[in-house]
């Protein structure tokens, strides 16, 4: 006898670069938070697979590592699994007995996946259980302004994720913009001309330009 | 099971929980200013707070927090 059964799913936008993140409250290891909770401060917003696994562990061991230079930036780090708070806690507390590494952050558990399916963070072709390594990169207004996925397969870059921010507070600040491998002390670019009077303007600013369209300049 | 950092299961506040409604009685009024003075991250606060609302030891007025009767017997 073949059974025939529909799966029914709930098709839900995933929010994008430039939206507003999504606001949900859920259990934590900090207790109940509310996205709105981080107001005021940056915020990256990961998932990872499952606790007590071999690559999630050595990414929970590098974002704490990266926690010090997170909060010089005013960024706090809030990570998620489909996990309960007990199971969070018990492998807490194995990182720091068998690592020696403190978790400094909350870590939501999103038993019934509200959170992860708000902001697509399970992708069935990977797995339909799992959340696969999603980055949210939350600005102090709670909008977007980066989105990385990783594979299950692939620890995630913490070079990189600091790197992104610095970038991202550089742009806001000074209204530029950031090269290929840019790092900080590195020359940014300047926002093209949207006009002929400011490209020929541009020309006296004393830039470094390679042709009208590309300069960059030291801040 | 929910983690509560201010407040534990048995309706008593925890140790930051304590610290917060000192903040409050030394006269820090916002989520920001107990932030400052208890130096616990502003998100922890501000989750805080709220299940200190809950719990009735502190009342909100629009963006502003104080001790209630009930929370006043709890910080010397």
């Amino acid at each position: 006898m073949v059974i025939l059964m529909e799966e029914k799913t709930d098709e839900i936008r995933l929010p994008l670069i430039g939206e507003k993140a999504p606001d949900f409250e859920a259990p934590t290891t900090q207790g109940t938070l509310r996205l709105s909770d981080f107001k005021g401060t940056w915020l990256v917003l990961f998932s990872h697979p499952a606790d007590f696994t071999p690559v999630c562990t050595t990414e929970f061991i590098a974002f704490s590592e990266i926690y010090d230079e997170l909060k010089k930036r005013n960024t706090e780090l809030l990570g998620l699994s489909v996990d309960s708070v007990s199971s969070h806690i018990a492998w807490i507390r194995n990182v720091k007995e068998k690592m020696g590494v403190t978790i400094p952050f909350p870590i939501i558990a999103d038993l019934n996946k509200e959170v992860s399916q708000k902001f697509g963070m399970i992708h069935p072709a990977q797995s339909k259980t799992e959340t696969v390594r999603c980055v949210f990169i939350i600005d102090p207004e709670s909008k977007i302004r980066t989105i990385l996925y990783y594979p299950l397969t692939t620890g995630r870059n913490m070079k990189e994720i600091l790197r992104i921010i610095d970038a991202l507070q550089t742009t806001d600040k000074h209204k530029v913009a950031t090269p290929a491998n840019w790092k900080p002390g590195d020359p940014v670019v300047v926002p093209p001309p949207g006009t002929t009077e400011q490209a020929e303007e541009r020309t006296k600013e004393g830039y470094d330009c390679k042709d009208w369209y590309l300069c960059f300049k030291k801040l | 099971m929910i983690a509560v950092p201010c407040v534990s299961p048995d309706g008593k506040p925890t140790k930051s929980g304590i610290a917060t409604l000192s903040a409050l009685k030394s006269g820090a009024s916002t989520a920001k200013a107990v932030s400052d003075v208890t130096g616990q991250p502003l998100f922890k606060v501000r989750s805080g707070l709220r299940e200190l609302v809950n719990a009735g030891f502190v009342k909100q007025v629009d963006d502003k927090y104080q001790l209630t009767t009930e929370g006043s017997k709890l910080v010397p």
